[in-house]
């Protein structure tokens, strides 16, 4: 458990590692959407998000689009906060502070600094520990995931790949960061050092994982959610949540799916209930092959 | 489930439709209590006792209905089970919610009226100190976009207060924190919470 960082007894203090990583811990065994409007934004309040991911474009469209993607327009942000009760989060792009700062300044209650948006640091990601509010990150291994959490991020999700409707980058990613948690669970102290050197990682916190057996913050998944089974999938892994973008309203009835993907997210070990919330929900995102992809924005991040 | 050693027959039920569940397992496990993850009918008919954690409680409200739960927790919350509700699970515990969704369900299971989200966005959540009936050294308190109470009956007894809000209370076999106990190291609100059982 991270430090408190501030020792005031009788007064109230905001912005605390602790204060951050609650938020995280609330968000458990739900499921956050992206949406793109306020109409969208109360389809998935509706269908029981836990919380909402606002952004001008599903990564899908961005995919399609090219071109640079940015932090959304602010006017649209308060526009989706103005509708819905649950959490807003919101992307900035990796290394980009000020947007952060601007994300921070519009009461968003946690900032994505997101693969999925164009890197405006090729070496550094936000110093998040200057921020109140907490930040999610993405991670495709476990070396990743600890130098973003170094860094102050309240929150990892493994990143998949964004946009495709394809699952494999995500079990991929999940496998990896578990896996690698499970193998130091069974290393000796000597082997710890080994372990940080070859994850790039602080050993502070390698040794942390091998004594409490698992991630600092609470690990969710992202990135080629389109189903109940994939969102089931990614919580027996291991996840604790999933994050879901373009596999909801790039879908043919997105209120049934998304409501059919909160079901399965709670019921994640109930094959008779995800089975029962399956039928009929219309054809999913169509999705694409990793072999079609000409940017894999899971390589992003450093 | 895991054995308990300081109330073996006792098993305490810990709402787990979405939310931070697994803390408040956590903090049972550490207490020697035996837990069971409730999402279905089938697991509240096994429980002595339940939580309802912190979370989204419009979700929760959603995931009671299609989970089939509502009407059987209510029946047993009525018969007088033991529950104890933090954060979302205080808002669903409520007779009344201010603020909240025309089709958000709620127990009625004590009276006071909360409002959801009511010290303001994620960047206001905060941690504090309080002082806590029957309780000597004051609690760490950790306050995740919290519901604030803003009328309690006075059969409502209040064991904490921040500032001038009830943060803790309880009536009857229902006991309510705005707060986060299970989110801090501090076990003795849970300690209190099972003594009762």
């Amino acid at each position: 458990m991270a430090k408190r960082e501030t020792e005031n007894p009788g007064k109230s203090a905001t912005g605390s590692m602790l204060v951050k990583r609650g938020l995280a811990e609330m968000l458990k065994g739900g499921v956050i959407m992206d949406v793109v409007n306020p109409e969208q934004a109360k389809i998935a309040e509706d269908a029981g998000a836990c919380a909402v991911m606002a952004l001008e474009r599903v990564p899908a469209d961005i995919r399609r689009d090219g071109g640079v993607a940015r932090m959304s327009d602010p006017e649209m942000i308060t526009g989706i906060q103005a509708v819905c009760s649950i959490p807003v989060m919101a992307k900035a792009r990796i290394g980009h502070f000020v947007e952060a700062q601007v994300l921070e300044s519009l009461g968003v209650d946690f900032i994505d600094e997101s693969e999925v948006l164009t890197p405006a640091d090729e070496a550094h990601h936000i110093d998040k520990l200057k921020f109140t509010a907490p930040f999610v990150c993405g991670a495709t291994n476990l070396g990743e995931a600890l130098r973003r959490i170094s860094e102050g991020a309240a929150l990892i999700r493994s990143k998949g790949e964004a946009g495709t409707g394809n699952i494999v980058e995500a079990v991929r990613h999940l496998r990896s960061i578990i896996g690698d948690i499970r193998k130091i669970t069974q290393a000796d102290s000597a082997e710890l050092f080994e372990w940080a050197k070859r994850l790039q990682a602080p050993l502070p916190l390698v040794q942390e994982i091998a004594e409490t057996g698992w991630l600092q913050v609470p690990l969710f998944c992202a990135g080629g959610i389109a189903t109940p089974s994939d969102a089931a999938l990614a919580m027996q892994l291991g996840a604790q949540a999933v994050f879901v973008g373009s596999g909801i309203f790039k879908s043919d009835d997105p209120a049934p799916r998304a409501k059919a993907i909160v079901e399965a997210t709670t019921h994640f070990r109930d094959p008779d209930i995800i089975a029962k919330v399956s039928r009929n929900l219309g054809v999913p995102m169509t999705g694409i092959g990793m072999d079609k992809i000409e940017q894999r924005y899971a390589e992003r991040g450093w | 489930m895991r054995v308990s050693q300081n109330s073996a027959t006792k098993v305490v039920g810990v709402l787990a439709l979405q939310g931070a569940f697994n803390s408040h397992e956590r903090m049972l496990s550490e207490l020697g209590v035996a837990t069971q993850e409730v999402r279905t009918p089938q697991d509240l008919a096994v429980v002595d006792a339940l939580i309802m954690p912190g979370g989204e409680s419009t979700t929760m409200s959603q995931l009671l209905e299609s989970s089939e739960l509502f009407e059987p927790i209510k029946k047993v919350i009525h018969e007088g089970m033991p529950v104890f509700g933090t954060c979302a699970g205080m808002i669903l515990l409520a007779k009344t919610i201010f603020d909240g969704r025309d089709d958000q369900v709620s127990f009625n299971a004590i009276d006071i009226e909360v409002q959801r989200n009511a010290y303001g966005r994620q960047v206001d959540s905060f941690e504090a100190e309080i002082q806590v009936e029957r309780l000597n050294d004051a609690f760490h308190a950790v306050f995740i976009r919290a519901p604030r109470i803003l009328n309690l009956s006075p059969d409502v007894e209040v064991l904490a207060k921040f500032g001038s809000d009830v943060v803790l209370a309880r009536q009857k076999n229902v006991l309510v924190a705005a707060f986060h106990p299970e989110l801090s190291e501090d076990k003795r609100i849970h300690e209190m919470f099972v003594k009762e059982i």
